[in-house]
């Protein structure tokens, strides 16, 4: 079964934008939409760091036989669905920072966002 | 057995077989306040015990069609058959939760359908996957009419003190199944009252004692419940989660694991992740199955008995 949690990805999107203000208006007018993926195997994030320009949306891939779930430590940015096996979850990170996140159901798993600004100068949110 | 009371010296396997055990359901019966097992549930009908009998059935999964088990609806309807072939009608039957896989409507539904068949009473405590609907609030809606917090809640029934409990909400990053403090001091609260001669169940879907943190087999707090209870001569607490049979024996407590009536998962630290074991087709019925739990009454001594060994 393929399907995309498409709604939780588009308030995703939304709360992104709230919370980075018009960087994500900037993003869309260098007009190149960044793209990374993390796969869910075997109860783990992999990469599990992973290291991104401010702009990316990052697209989650559960390849297990068993839901798993996104969650942000401290809600720093929107929580997945229950992902069934082969479906996605994809949030438009766009404030630079260190997001740890874990799965929901399976809490020992963890993971981590790094989000470098756009530019590459180290700018701090 | 001393295995487990030794940390070094003995390989994990071989404390593994000390605690795994074969068979399709576990009977247990109290005497003199110690838990006994009486083998698996052909042996146990055998021994015609009386006293308190019910039902442990956990995992079912309900909407589960991987190849670990295409049709999990399908095991737990011959589940539901043997409990239904019981010579003795148990009291009732607590399910130790992940009734369904993905918290949908059609699950919970079905699930419903099918071990209603039993026509036993049922006392739930909700799986981690029994949370999953967006709101968390299909299992509150079907189970928590009467119950504290998440879902739990206590009752009485033939002299023991039963107490299901719920470790799969609000967990935290890194850690384990989780209780919570709200939760902790309804318990110390609910049981402070009562006589220490008063057998205790606990049931709860992850296990309360320390399985296997490596895959989030654990509770953080669990610990903390087993304060609360060190004063009662005899302690069982219920678990699934694990999808296979495990024992241990610590002071005045018996915790005790149940197999899925859905798919089974491999032994700690056999396999990469803690994922649904895909198991030839004749060998899957062996790893599912359900439990008959008995209680034998003898009063007089409940309350001098403060170390339970397993039989």
């Amino acid at each position: 079964m393929l399907r995309s949690i498409v709604g939780a990805a588009l308030l995703g999107a939304a709360v992104g934008s709230v919370l980075a203000g018009g960087v994500l208006i900037a993003g869309a007018q260098t007009g190149a939409a960044k793209a990374a993926e993390v796969g869910i195997d075997n109860f783990t994030f992999n990469p599990q760091k992973l290291t991104v320009k401010a702009g990316t949306t990052v697209t989650w891939t559960n390849r297990d036989d068993i839901p798993h779930g996104i969650a942000a430590t401290g809600n720093s940015f929107a929580r997945s669905g229950a992902l069934d096996t082969e479906d996605h979850y994809s949030f438009t990170f766009t404030t630079p920072g260190t997001y740890q996140y874990f799965c929901y159901i399976h809490p020992h798993m963890t993971g981590t966002i790094v989000v470098e600004a756009a530019t590459g100068s180290n700018v701090t949110p | 057995m001393t295995q487990f009371d030794r940390d070094d010296g003995v390989s994990r396997r071989k404390v593994l077989e000390c605690m795994t055990w074969a068979g399709t359901g576990v009977l247990w019966t109290v005497s003199g306040g110690v838990p006994h097992s009486l083998g698996i549930i052909d042996e146990a009908l055998a021994a015609d015990a009386k006293g308190l009998t019910f039902l442990q059935i956990s995992d079912s999964h309900v909407g589960f069609d991987k190849p670990a088990n295409p049709n999990a609806l399908g095991t737990l309807e011959e589940c539901v058959k043997r409990i239904n072939e019981l010579p003795q009608k148990p009291a009732f039957m607590i399910h130790t939760g992940d009734i369904t896989h993905l918290s949908k409507v059609a699950e919970f539904d079905d699930a419903d359908r099918i071990i209603s068949q039993t026509r036993l009473d049922v006392h739930y405590v909700p799986g981690e996957h029994d949370f999953l609907d967006p709101d968390q609030k299909l299992y509150k809606d079907r189970y928590g009419r009467g119950t504290k917090g998440a879902g739990w809640y206590s009752f009485d029934a033939g002299g023991v003190h039963f107490i299901g409990l719920v470790n799969v909400v609000d967990l935290k990053a890194g850690g384990l199944g989780n209780l919570g403090n709200e939760q902790l001091e309804w318990l110390e609260a609910d049981v402070k009252s009562r006589t220490a001669s008063t057998p205790i169940v606990v049931f709860a879907h992850i296990p309360l004692w320390t399985v296997y943190p490596e895959w989030g087999w654990g509770t953080q707090d669990g610990a903390q419940v087993l304060t609360y209870l060190k004063k009662f001569g005899s302690v069982t607490v219920l678990n699934g989660h694990i999808h296979q049979v495990m024992q241990k024996v610590e002071g005045n407590a018996t915790f005790h694991t149940a197999r899925s009536t859905a798919f089974p998962q491999p032994a700690p630290g056999a396999a990469p992740s803690p994922g649904p074991m895909k198991v030839p087709d004749d060998q899957l019925r062996k790893m599912l199955g359900i439990a008959n739990v008995t209680f034998k009454q003898n009063e007089q001594r409940l309350a001098i008995i403060d170390t339970a060994l397993q039989s």
